[in-house]
């Protein structure tokens, strides 16, 4: 595929039947599809394996959302998502699947704030416009949205979502406390009833049990392209392992798996003869934050542009999505949804307090990542991590660790500035 | 012979650095292809190795192939070959502001920027000045002959001016309102300065030092701290480039 041919397929047919607006999505797709071409396939030197990720970018808007109405049709739910708090595992051993919905766009946010206030989180307001405008397939296949309480913006904009697309909400605790576990478990076993009152399947131990492994087996496929990439030089580019953790959010857990392990294979040949994305000398950064929602490449590309290399992803569209796995081997139905409830709770989404872990964990990442030094992402009106940000910042400080912070939202118009802001980083690390 | 172009928002400035000083500048306002500018500019000095920084930097690059670095270590380097014993550089440019802390070698430790408006920018005090018939020359001193501070507490453009014109319509009177601009600037920059940290010595460069209210300001609210400005402030991040150019010129 090269850039200037690239194209995403479109299937106006099917974006009728779901009731979309097929003229505007139409252009977003062109749109979509040059960026993509421009931002991914002008890359050097990229692994051969990322044709299936490619593919799977040209099909963004038909072949798996044909996959979701086919799944649909034989009665199996499809819930959409916009936070690593859902409990996947639940929803697969009903036989469902989860796709994380459309939010990284700056193009949906005029039709947000038609409704909800301007000086809100820009995830939020683009999530909620892909619905008011009908330019997401994705929200117009869904049973339900599954909503969280992980912020303010987010927990009152179902209210109003909910008008327009069933949404469920499942309070998430923003302590650690035994309480907050008793009440998170409790919270988990009414959404298995959700789901199975939804799919008129009862979620058995041997079902949940083979759900955990797939999910542990997606999660171990990740965990595997992050200490692969870690390596010194790295042998993909950090838009390339961006694009992959964005992917596993819409793509089929099981194939997804296989080909990420497939991609590995690649990677390890490539780092046994020594070959490095972009070059060996790159500086290396990693990334702390917030998530980058599909198809937000804005920092990366001004980094990896200016001749640096992203080698790491401390969000939840990267570790946090995938860096704690479960017990495979729960017994009966209550051990294993506690078990559950476990790994949920070591998210170290900035949504807890206190949540010391985090910065243990960011530094952790920092020295398994081989980095030379933090850039923190943040949203604009995210509040938690615009705040948490200070204590990163110290323990850079304390640590010696070239820090810088960023914050911006989805527009184009702040790019000359972070490209100034990204490269003198970069010369500070130089020098 | 050394040449340092720094393609800005509002200006082109040039240095030419030779035998380890500057021997040379000029500074013209950017127009349209400010590429062509720059190699108009840059004619006399021929042969000569060229540095770009600025705004602009990437136009250059792209149809001269001159190197490039970012405005922030053009600053840095210009203010310590002429102030070594800065600790903190103040830049405040056309379209950004940046507080710059200094290594003992003049290498950038850590740095801020102003977010993605005109808030606390020479754009700002332009507006501003406009907006209460000033010329930018007459501006800065009427600011500090007042002896009167009102508040405006908004540090975006676009409200400021619209504080800027109820305090108008009030009667009060325009060189106070002139005071009250320079202090949100001021106030925006001491919190630049106190999350960068600063030393003992902070020199001020960029078109804006030559505000002589917008010095004064930031020098009164900093104990035993020395506020320094360079002769040609505006030409600073140029002179970082040319000394860039020689400095490449020996790694070669």
């Amino acid at each position: 595929m090269d850039a200037e041919s690239f194209e995403i397929k479109a299937y106006p047919e099917m974006w009728k039947d779901l009731g979309m607006d097929v003229e505007r999505f139409d252009k977003m797709r062109l749109m979509l599809g040059e960026i993509y071409g421009k931002t991914y396939l002008t890359q050097k030197n990229r692994p051969d394996r990322m044709v299936y990720f490619d593919g799977m970018i040209a099909e963004l808007h038909g072949g798996r959302v044909k996959e979701l109405l086919a799944a649909k049709a034989e009665g199996r739910p499809v819930i959409g998502t916009f936070c690593v708090y859902i409990p996947e595992e639940v929803v697969i051993a009903a036989g469902g699947i989860c796709v994380g919905l459309c939010g990284g766009s700056q193009g949906s946010i005029p039709d947000a704030e038609k409704i909800l206030p301007r000086n809100i989180c820009p995830m939020v307001k683009s999530a909620f416009g892909f619905k008011v405008g009908r330019v997401c397939p994705y929200i117009q296949v869904v049973d339900f949205v599954y909503g969280e309480t992980t912020c303010d913006a987010k927990k009152k904009t179902w209210e109003i979502l909910d008008t327009m697309v069933p949404t469920y909400v499942m309070e998430i605790p923003q302590m650690k406390k035994e309480s907050d576990r008793k009440m998170w478990l409790h919270e988990v076993k009414e959404f298995k009833a959700k789901i199975e009152e939804l799919s008129g399947k009862e979620v058995t131990v041997d079902e949940l049990t083979k759900a955990v492994k797939v999910m542990n087996d997606k999660r171990r496929a990740l965990q595997r392209l992050n200490t692969l990439r870690h390596a010194k030089p790295t042998p993909i580019s950090g838009k390339d392992v961006l694009l992959i953790e964005q992917i596993a959010f819409y793509d089929e857990p099981v194939r997804f798996a296989a080909e990420v392990n497939e991609l590995c294979d690649e990677l390890e040949t490539r780092i046994a003869a020594g070959e490095a994305v972009p070059s060996k000398d790159a500086v290396r950064i990693m990334v702390a934050g917030v998530p980058m929602a599909l198809p937000n490449w804005k920092l990366h590309h001004l980094v990896e542009s200016a001749g640096a290399v992203i080698v790491n992803e401390e969000s939840c569209i990267g570790t946090r999505y995938y860096k704690d796995l479960m017990a495979e081997d729960g017994q009966d139905m209550e051990t294993i949804l506690t078990d559950l409830t476990t790994r949920y709770m070591n998210i170290d989404c900035s949504c807890f307090t206190p949540n010391d872990e985090r910065i243990d964990q960011v530094l952790k990442e920092f020295r398994e990542s081989q980095a030379d030094g933090i850039i923190h992402y943040s949203l604009q009106f995210c509040h938690t991590y615009n705040i948490e940000e200070i204590r990163i910042r110290e323990a850079c400080a304390r640590e010696g660790i070239p820090y810088m912070f960023i914050e911006s939202d989805y527009s184009p118009e702040d790019i000359g500035q972070i490209q100034t802001r990204v490269e003198a980083f970069l010369e500070q690390i130089r020098d | 012979m050394f040449v340092g172009v720094d393609l800005g928002s509002r200006a082109i400035k040039l240095a030419a650095w030779q035998g380890g000083k500057l021997v040379d500048f000029k500074i013209k306002e950017s127009g349209f292809e400010p590429h062509r500018q720059v190699q108009e500019m840059i004619q006399e000095y021929e042969p000569c190795s060229v540095v770009a920084t600025g705004y602009g930097r990437h136009l250059v690059k792209e149809y001269f192939s001159y190197e490039v670095i970012t405005e922030i270590k053009a600053h840095s380097l210009g203010v310590h070959a002429l102030l070594p014993e800065a600790t903190t550089v103040v830049d405040i440019g056309g379209q950004d502001s940046k507080v710059i802390s200094l290594g003992d070698r003049g290498q950038v430790v850590n740095f801020q920027m102003n977010d993605k408006c005109a808030a606390g920018t020479g754009r700002f005090l332009e507006i501003m000045a406009t907006s209460l018939a000033y010329s930018l020359r007459e501006f800065g001193p009427a600011a500090l002959a007042s002896d009167r501070e009102v508040q405006i507490n908004s540090m975006c453009t676009v409200f400021a001016e619209s504080e800027v014109i109820s305090l108008k319509n009030r009667g009060v009177p325009r060189q106070h309102i002139a005071r009250a601009v320079h202090a949100s600037v001021a106030d925006r920059i001491l919190s630049m300065l106190n999350r960068v940290g600063y030393g003992d010595t902070i020199a001020f460069s960029g078109g804006v030092a030559n505000n002589p209210c917008i010095v004064e300001m930031v020098r009164r609210r900093l104990d035993n701290v020395q506020v320094i400005v360079p002769d040609n402030p505006s030409i600073i991040g140029a002179l970082g480039a040319s000394i860039e150019a020689a400095r490449q010129d020996v790694k070669a």
